[in-house]
């Protein structure tokens, strides 16, 4: 067993006849923190995709503690949480009602836990409203309360400051610094500088 | 053996938190379920208003008016399966949980059923009477929508599942789903032509069941597979 977490190798992705990414080898270990960088449309989303499983590389493999990801899915899937582009969760549905459901996907009995990992991210008082109600924020810290409730290996995270207001933003370092600090990884998207991060690697996509 | 008996926990776990979110979001929009409905009552009240309100000419194409008007009333519901759940971003956490993909979408098949089929089949009767169809038909037509529209919404499922990421899908989810639900509908108001004419319907009733046990075993490996190919893009 090879000791990298993640790893992709010699990854090539091509949308509508323009090549994204080519020949791109790149990992994440336990305890480190990499940043995917790059302009808009280079890339970064489909990268995060075709780490996740969702979408297929042109060429190239993924790899979960040394298995191709399609073999281990159902151990890859256990361990890894991601955070998409969408909200994820559900309009009509309340908060609490919404992490329910992600802690059934997951398996986790975690109905206890549900209403400490909102107040974490700071939505005391709103796990029984609506989530058309609250703003396109705190909409998004619903969804990062799963991170708190649901504990993972690798976090994936696609531009989670988006809608975050900077005392969020100082959080969510300090969640992925806890993360890393525990044994995870994080790989995310972002165009903001992550100035706290210890050891955080940067990849730029072109 | 613990192992195992963990996994079907699991399953069950996730089959019935999927029925009770789905459900919980329906009741809060009524309207999406309504509509449907809403399309069977009126069609099926206009044909004597715009044909003949004469008896013996109704109770003739009772069956066939009652089992179009709920198929096309299955197909105007088939948005409310994957559509919104693509949008909001719930279907890709659909398909990296560690479940199996299998139980979600069992349940949320099975939950559509709920709220389209069971509904029309449950209110197939007193149209039924409007169109002055006999008792025996009447009991004929609400086992054929029993057995029949979860194939319906099984074969729904997988247009649905493979169109989820087009936009403008209607005219294209029709053209999919309609020549697939064209045995059923024959069978179907078949067994309810029997039924009138004194016939024996086990056999239609026994076809119908046949393609309802192979929707329920086959349907959903389209579907995962459709719904994995769709949202790859």
């Amino acid at each position: 067993m090879s000791g990298r977490l993640l790893e992709g190798i010699n990854l090539c992705c091509e949308r509508d006849h323009r090549v994204l990414f080519e020949s791109l080898n790149m990992g994440v270990d336990a305890g480190e923190v990499l940043q995917i960088e790059g302009p808009n449309g280079s890339g970064k989303t489909t990268l995060l995709r075709v780490l996740t499983g969702l979408s297929e590389a042109t060429e190239g493999e993924v790899r979960w503690c040394g298995q191709p990801i399609r073999k281990a899915r159902t151990r890859y899937y256990q361990n890894m949480q991601y955070l998409g582009h969408a909200a994820g969760i559900k309009q009509a549905l309340t908060a609490h009602e919404n992490l329910r459901w992600h802690a059934a996907l997951t398996g986790l009995e975690g109905d206890d836990q549900i209403d400490d990992a909102l107040a974490k991210v700071g939505l005391r008082g709103y796990e029984d409203v609506p989530c058309y109600t609250l703003s396109a924020g705190q909409q998004r810290r619903v969804n990062l309360a799963r991170l708190h409730l649901l504990p993972a290996k690798l976090w994936i995270l696609d531009e989670p400051f988006t809608a975050i207001d900077k005392a969020g933003v100082s959080a969510i370092e300090a969640l992925l610094i806890d993360q890393a600090q525990q044994g995870g990884a994080v790989i995310l998207t972002t165009h903001q500088d992550l100035q706290h991060v210890p050891g955080l690697r940067k990849l730029t996509l072109k | 053996m613990t192992a195992q008996v963990d996994v079907k926990q699991v399953n069950q776990g996730i089959f019935i938190a999927m029925i009770r979110r789905d459900m919980t979001a329906a009741f809060r929009h009524p309207s999406d379920l309504i509509n449907p409905l809403i399309f069977f009552v009126v069609v099926v009240t206009l044909f004597p208003l715009a044909v003949t309100p004469e008896s013996d000419f109704l109770r003739e194409i009772a069956p066939g008016v009652l089992w179009v008007s709920a198929l096309l009333a299955t197909l105007l519901s088939l948005d409310m399966l994957f559509q919104s759940d693509f949008q909001d971003g719930t279907l890709e956490q659909m398909i990296l949980s560690p479940q199996p993909l299998y139980a979600s979408i069992l349940a949320k098949v099975f939950t559509h059923w709920l709220l389209s089929g069971l509904p029309l089949t449950l209110l197939s009767p007193l149209l039924a009477m409007m169109l002055f169809l006999s008792a025996d038909g009447t009991q004929a037509l609400m086992l054929t929508l029993l057995l029949g529209t979860p194939v319906l919404s099984f074969i729904g499922a997988i247009g649905s599942a493979l169109t989820v990421g087009l936009r403008k899908t209607d005219l294209l989810l029709s053209l999919l789903v309609l020549p697939l639900y064209i045995p059923v509908l024959i069978f179907a108001s078949g067994a309810v032509q029997a039924a009138i004419a004194g016939l024996p319907i086990v056999g239609h009733l026994a076809l119908l069941g046949a393609l309802l046990a192979l929707a329920v075993v086959l349907a959903p490996v389209a579907i995962s597979t459709a719904l994995r190919i769709s949202l790859s893009g």
